[in-house]
């Protein structure tokens, strides 16, 4: 009868407010993995020091991918590294997302070549996409805020961790 | 009772914090003695020389940004100066051109050592030097953004000299910075030169003779830390180096800490040659006059009807080079960085060969490692001062 | 010693395989046959002090020259400060040259490169495997013939391009 709605808690007050814990928490503590490919691996390093300062945001680069809830593809993914990412990737413990830093990884930028992959959507599911070849520090802090902006948005995230239903990432 | 003594293979990376980038090494381990290295690259590797084949001379300069990001305007001068040597224009370089070109370049040296000392401490557990590194690198990409409006990628210069002048104050702000660096490189070896832990990780490990050195091709602060003399700044000047006066750090350890002392003492160089440079800055052109193969100055462009014309013809033609083949090498921070051009009289470079300091100098990591501990590898990728970008190209 | 001499030198102890000398923007260029190389390039690191290999590389002249390729070895002279450049053509058909990794050491990892992009192949190397491409990659992208977008992929039909 019509369409099938998806299996949550509901969406009613102590619900909704549990979704809201777990999200805040999820958004206040994004743990990036330390992996850089190029050029935009370096600015993202100058985003983690002295001037633009990461951690206020809660955002502290962790060197494994199992302790880490973001992947910030800094840099252009060529042919060779594609699986490599994707192993990453499958590392990560939900929930996870991906940031494309940079022209390269969000569509391979200038390098139009035959062992450069078009874009690391390619690959993986891609949440925020950053523009500019390096986007500056400011850059990437937005992207950052925009992602948290997406995470704080999810529903049934509380339904969703003991067992009931799936997290909705874009609701009405 | 007979021990079972195996040797074990471990992989380090591509996905690791201190193989600064995406080298991978695989490593076969008797207990903790590294008994075999064997780095495998080109993880990063975009096609620059083949993308270049496609490109107009002009169009190039952006690419080269790209192969050592740490360094970008050392590359693009390595460049130029290859182009302007194939078609011959090198003694028509305009005073101005050249003495911003020596300043952007030491700013660059300094730049790239920041980043090398920072990653290198953080990699041997001094988290400190980072943090202070990043701060005065940021300086500089303050000032790179003054002058090209980027923070790295700088495409400042062009074939016969620079796209635009320095902005105004700049000077005073760049003297302000040379000023200040010194007492910064204090600061930096105050946290590390005398502290113990820098010394037992450093002092000894990674050794290299200088023959071995030669043969393995290594160049730049790493072969002078073996005790080689040798700068192209001062034996084969480019862009005026030769009116510059300055002293090429030696050292007879090869080790790495003898490589930090070499890196060190060149920085305090490099802040010297900038202060130089800055006395020797006279207003005047910052492009060659050669109409058919020089940018004209912007203002001819808006104002002059054979300006607008030879601007278009260059930038949607590009300059056919005569049939021939240079190769130019500059002492990059990393060491010397070669650019072997071979032209067929198209617009477009029929070969273009980057030498990369960093592929050449990392070949030498098995010979460093082997036989030593398994935490010493770390220091030796400090110490070699890669970067993948060049190295994969 | 000026280049002149070095060259002299060279003509004097291998007469029939310097095929042709050119001087072009202050650089000497020495074209050797490929039988030769090796011993000319001993000769040139013990006998005239090029004790550096500074790069090796390949260049493809499809359509342009016969033979198709060239191998160039870009010499430093580290106490004299002097650079020299030798060539050798090298067949399509016949694409194989001796290493020179045993004259210096840092041709290994250049020859590698050079078999892998160019795909010419260097005899007697300890350890011929493809270095900046995937090991299972097909085809030597550096040659003229090779697609920049590669062969699976259709070429980008913007201006640039």
């Amino acid at each position: 009868m019509g369409i099938e709605q998806p299996k949550t808690l509901g969406s009613g007050f102590v619900v909704t407010s549990l979704d809201k814990l777990v999200n805040w928490s999820r958004a206040s503590s994004m743990w990036p993995l330390t992996f850089g490919l190029a050029c935009c691996a370096i600015e993202m390093m100058a985003t983690g020091a002295a001037r633009f300062d990461l951690d206020r945001m809660g955002i502290l680069f962790r060197a494994s991918p199992r302790q880490s809830d973001v992947l910030i593809i800094a840099g252009t993914v060529t042919k060779k590294m594609a699986p490599v990412i994707k192993v990453l990737y499958e590392q990560m413990p939900e929930p996870k997302y991906v940031i494309a830093m940079g022209a390269c990884a969000c569509s391979g930028g200038i390098f139009d070549t035959y062992s450069v992959v078009q874009g690391v959507d390619e690959v993986l599911p891609v949440d925020v996409y950053i523009p500019g070849c390096p986007p500056r520090p400011e850059g990437l802090l937005y992207g950052l805020m925009k992602l948290q902006d997406k995470i704080r948005a999810e529903r049934n995230t509380f339904g969703a961790v003991i067992g009931i239903g799936e997290v909705i990432h874009h609701p009405a | 009772m007979a021990f079972n003594t195996e040797t074990m293979v471990i992989n380090m990376g591509p996905q690791h914090p201190s193989t600064h980038g995406v080298l991978q090494l695989i490593l076969e381990l008797d207990g903790e003695i590294v008994q075999k290295a064997t780095p495998h690259i080109g993880f990063l590797h975009r096609g620059t020389e083949k993308l270049s084949e496609y490109r107009t001379y002009h169009q190039i300069i952006p690419l080269t940004d790209r192969l050592d990001y740490l360094a970008p305007m050392s590359n693009n001068l390595g460049y130029v100066l290859a182009v302007e040597k194939l078609l011959g224009i090198t003694d028509k370089i305009p005073e101005r051109a050249k003495v911003i070109r020596v300043l952007m370049n030491e700013l660059t040296r300094l730049k790239s050592h920041l980043v090398w000392m920072a990653c290198h401490a953080l990699d041997i557990g001094a988290m400190t030097v980072f943090l202070y590194c990043f701060r005065e690198r940021e300086d500089i990409t303050d000032i790179y953004e003054k002058v090209s409006g980027a923070r790295m990628t700088s495409n400042y210069f062009r074939v016969g000299g620079l796209s635009a002048d320095l902005p105004e104050g700049l000077e005073q702000d760049i003297r302000a910075f040379a000023e200040s660096m010194p007492g910064h490189i204090e600061t930096y070896e105050g946290l590390l030169t005398g502290n113990r832990i820098w010394q037992k990780r450093t002092i000894g490990v990674g050794h290299i003779s200088a023959e071995a050195a030669i043969d393995i091709g290594i160049t730049g602060p790493a072969l002078r830390a073996s005790g080689v003399d040798w700068d192209l700044r001062r034996d084969n000047p480019y862009s005026g180096y030769e009116d510059y006066d300055f002293e090429v750090p030696v050292f007879e350890e090869g080790d790495t800490f003898a490589r930090y002392k070499a890196r060190l003492d060149e920085m305090r160089q490099a802040s010297l040659i900038i202060l130089q440079a800055l006395d020797k800055l006279k207003p005047g052109p910052i492009l060659a006059d050669c109409p058919k193969v020089v940018l004209p100055p912007k203002q001819d462009v808006v104002e002059s009807i054979e300006g607008l014309i030879h601007h278009f013809k260059i930038i949607s033609e590009g300059f056919s080079p005569e049939p021939g083949e240079v190769y130019q090498g500059v002492e990059a921070p990393k060491g010397e960085l070669g650019f072997y051009l071979v032209s067929d009289g198209s617009p477009k470079p029929l070969r273009m060969k980057v030498r990369p300091p960093s592929f050449v100098n990392l070949q030498g990591l098995p010979q460093m490692v082997e036989g030593k501990l398994l935490a010493d590898v770390v220091a030796v990728i400090g110490t070699l001062d890669i970067v993948l970008g060049e190295i994969d190209r | 010693m000026s280049d002149q001499a070095i060259v002299e030198k060279l003509k004097a102890k291998f007469s029939s395989a310097v095929l042709d000398v050119v001087e072009h923007r202050g650089e000497t260029t020495v074209t050797v046959e490929k039988e030769r190389i090796v011993e000319v390039c001993t000769f040139m690191r013990d006998d005239c002090g090029y004790n550096f290999l500074c790069d090796l590389c390949g260049v493809d002249y499809l359509g342009k020259l016969t033979p198709r390729f060239m191998v160039v070895y870009n010499l430093y002279n580290i106490t004299t400060k002097q650079r020299i450049r030798i060539k050798i053509p090298v067949a399509e058909e016949d694409a194989n040259v001796d290493t020179v990794s045993t004259v210096w050491g840092t041709a290994n990892w250049h020859e590698r490169e050079c078999w892998d992009l160019m795909g010419i192949s260097f005899n007697g190397h300890p350890d011929l495997r493809r270095i900046l491409m995937p090991a299972d990659w097909e085809g030597h992208p550096l040659r003229k013939d090779y697609p920049l977008q590669g062969p699976d992929r259709e070429p980008y039909q913007g201006r640039l391009s």
